[in-house]
């Protein structure tokens, strides 16, 4: 007894204390509160623009607002010049490439294709009056467009196909002696609607986030952390932070989730060991286009059919048309699961100039460039938007076609159906080589999913990736993931061996028991 | 002519250590399996934390079984031999259908037979070793620190998880194996019984005390009268001879 007292004392309580040691003490998370408290606060304005007497007046030419605006911002102007939102290009380094000068301005995509030849109505989410064709002017300042950005009303309003410019006859008075810091209403003026309408182009980017709770976005939901894009997206000198790989190729000026919630955010270490392999966005984005339907599949081949000699378009229940005689067959889906893969944060882009390669299955219009063995590299959602979109069999390069005009008659594709004609006017227009042919080549685009972060209790739990079958690592390779990765040698072996030893022991037993049963039988005989 | 006597063959810490690392193995293989992916049972984060608190365990115990091990002289116990390592593997083999005796004799001081000694000394500085090296690397080859996660030199996990399997699957075989093998002591049960309780009748000739090739120094006392015996109690160290 005593000895078993002093067994206890010795050995299992020094044992439990160990155990108890070792545990992860646990701790609140004070930088999420710091940040929560921090964003929390209104942003207070240092300037009321309507007590400036510049401001006291009527405007109806554009130009003039921003004339306005640089005479007391005075060095604004020159800097707009350098800043994305008004060169649709970027200076990067592209491995393969070198040195590039891309962006919207000289870019392919697969939703409408290009602004080629429709800059009218494309640019009109440009941040600039009068860019209307190649001949734009990209170094007069008076061309930048103040008020798409810094209104705070909420009212301004660019005209349809007015390349840029704003729908005559606003209050323009009340609109100028209300700017300030860009809200998410001015971002997604353009950048909810890219690919021609409400959540066409990105998914994780539409109207439901001016309005949407925290269950969508847990940083921009009313009720959650009620956060500007520029919370995250700041700038100096207008040049902001964050990129998209449909135009960007570099691995700099990124927004990043780190930027706020550092590298090793969590309590759960073993969490925050994952952030080294694992993108931020991975587990908590489980889903994106969570209100409204986004754009998965364009097929430009099917435009141009008619019914009873007349344009049509079909609509799924939810009201997203599947068919349009102007842009072909469409796939639309809400609550989308991304596909995963690894990137590093560089890209490459399809170039106008590019062959196309008709042996592969389909054509990357743009690529992320990663892989596992890659220490810049982590694994990312990502919407990849599938098209059909055509292409010179011949010179074995994309086609522009002419989508958009003021007029019929004049080629435009969405005005007359007629495909010939519209290649023709859009590669005339790029004066590219065209052989008069054109076929359809299937095409995909890869666009990192970063908005719509769920709270954290939605975000992704351990067998959603851990798992043998339909796990949403399935199709990550490169890398071993417990309770994913399996090699059939060593589970085939593995359970051999088990079921020889089992066997054997078996085989041992029976045996044992009949010659135990035969001995037996002797001495009783 | 042989005689049966009660032995007090397995020691208090001996038992606990057996059992505690039963169990371990056990919940490790049981968790273990979930995390490769061949079931669900606790879920695949319980079955993680469940596994490395389980390790960590199996870890401290082990570092206390060496301590043991050295204290008392056990470890001798291990040291390989080929004498009547032949004539053992053909018990098992043939005599055991026989009903042919032992080739050898379970003494205190030769708690283990040949084949025995060969075994679990390779799970000792082989198994456990790698199981152990592995899995520790599997925990710590990427780590936190000042705010970052650091990397060991290790390119991937699979290595270190392949290795890790390989070794669950030889554990799990010894084990199927070990327990039926406990079935053939002197009767079905009296192995068992002695892991559990401590005591084994074991067979010695009359007045000798058993000797052991191996083992030079004596490493416990062999208890005399059986009948008596439970009224002392055999881990008192004041009833060990000076060694």
């Amino acid at each position: 007894m005593k000895n078993t007292v002093t067994f206890i004392l010795s050995v299992v309580v020094p044992l439990i204390i160990i155990t108890v040691v070792l545990r992860d003490a646990s701790q609140d998370n004070k930088l999420l509160a710091e940040l929560r408290e921090e964003y929390s606060k209104p942003h207070i304005p240092s300037v009321d623009h309507s007590k400036h007497e510049a401001l006291q007046r009527d405007f109806d030419n554009p130009h003039e607002i921003t004339a306005t605006c640089i005479s007391c911002h005075t060095e604004r102007g020159q800097e707009l010049l350098n800043s994305f939102h008004f060169t649709w290009e970027r200076e990067d380094y592209i491995e393969g490439r070198g040195v590039t000068y891309l962006g919207k301005r000289n870019l392919l995509n697969n939703f409408c294709t290009g602004i080629f030849s429709n800059e009218a109505t494309c640019n009109r989410c440009h941040a600039g009056y009068g860019y209307e064709d190649k001949n734009f002017d990209f170094t007069n300042q008076y061309n930048v467009d103040c008020l798409v950005c810094h209104d705070n009303t909420g009212s301004y309003e660019k005209l349809r196909g007015g390349a840029g410019y704003p729908v005559p006859d606003q209050d323009f008075r009340t609109i100028v002696q209300n700017v300030g810091r860009p809200t998410k209403s001015n971002c997604g003026y353009c950048h909810f609607h890219g690919g021609g309408g409400n959540n066409v182009k990105h998914g994780d980017l539409e109207e439901a986030l001016l309005t949407a709770s925290r269950q969508v976005d847990v940083h921009m939901g009313v009720d959650g952390g009620n956060m500007d894009c520029v919370d995250c997206h700041t700038a100096t000198n207008h040049v902001m932070k964050g990129r998209y790989y449909g135009v960007s190729s570099a691995n700099t000026r990124r927004a990043t989730c780190e930027q706020c919630h550092t590298a090793a955010p969590h309590l759960d270490q073993m969490l925050n060991t994952h952030v080294a392999k694992i993108a931020c966005q991975t587990c908590h984005i489980p889903e994106y286009a969570k209100v409204n339907a986004t754009k998965m599949y364009w097929d430009w081949s099917t435009a141009g059919e008619l019914e009873d000699g007349r344009a049509f378009e079909l609509y799924d229940d939810q009201g997203n048309p599947i068919y349009q005689s102007i842009k072909g067959d469409a796939a639309w889906q809400t609550n989308v699961v991304p596909e995963y893969f690894w990137f590093n944060g560089t890209a490459d882009h399809f170039l106008i100039s590019d062959k196309v390669d008709t042996t592969a299955a389909f054509l990357r219009i743009n690529t992320l460039f990663g892989e596992a063995s890659d220490p810049e590299s982590r694994i990312y959602p990502v919407k990849v938007h599938r098209g059909r979109q055509p292409y010179d069999p011949v010179y074995l390069t994309i086609l522009q076609a002419k989508l958009w005009d003021r007029e019929a008659g004049r080629g435009a594709l969405w005005l007359d159906l007629d495909w010939e004609r519209a290649l023709e006017e859009g590669m005339k227009y790029l004066n590219r080589p065209y052989s008069g042919q054109w076929d359809f080549v299937d095409t995909e685009m890869y666009l990192p999913v970063n908005h719509m972060v769920s709270p954290a209790s939605e975000a992704l739990q351990c067998q959603d990736c851990h798992s043998r079958e339909n796990g949403r690592m399935h199709f990550v390779e490169g890398t071993y993931i417990p309770g994913k990765t399996t090699y059939a040698a060593v589970d085939t072996m593995g359970v051999l061996l088990i079921i020889l030893s089992i066997l054997g022991v078996i085989t041992h037993a029976v045996i044992r028991y009949i010659s135990y049963k035969k001995a037996q039988n002797t001495t009783t005989a | 002519m042989a005689k049966k006597e009660k032995v007090y063959i397995y020691k208090l810490y001996e038992r606990f250590w057996h059992w505690t690392q039963a169990f371990l193995i056990f919940l490790l293989a049981l968790t273990g399996f979930e995390v490769h992916g061949s079931f669900t049972f606790f879920g695949f984060e319980n079955a993680v934390e469940l596994h490395n608190k389980a390790a960590w365990a199996f870890i401290i115990l082990t570092i206390f079984t060496i301590f043991w091990h050295f204290t008392t002289g056990e470890w001798k116990q291990y040291l390989p031999t080929t004498e009547n390592l032949r004539a053992q593997a053909e018990y098992y083999i043939f005599g055991i259908f026989r009903n042919a005796p032992h080739p050898t004799r379970k003494t205190l001081l030769t708690k283990l037979n040949p084949l025995q000694r060969l075994v679990y000394l390779s799970l000792k500085i082989l198994v456990f070793p790698v199981m152990i090296a592995t899995g520790l690397a599997y925990m710590f080859y990427r780590y936190p620190s000042q705010g970052e996660i650091k990397q060991l030199g290790i390119e991937s996990l699979e290595t270190v998880a392949v290795a890790h399997t390989i070794g669950a699957y030889v554990l799990i075989a010894f084990v199927i194996v070990h327990l039926y093998l406990i079935t053939t002591g002197h009767t079905l049960t009296s192995n068992l019984k002695a892991m559990i309780t401590g005591w084994e009748e074991l067979e010695t000739d009359e007045g000798e005390i058993p000797e052991s090739k191996t083992a030079k120094d004596p490493v416990g006392e062999k208890i005399n009268n059986p009948v008596n015996a439970p009224e002392i109690d055999p881990d008192s160290y004041e009833n060990k001879p000076e060694i």
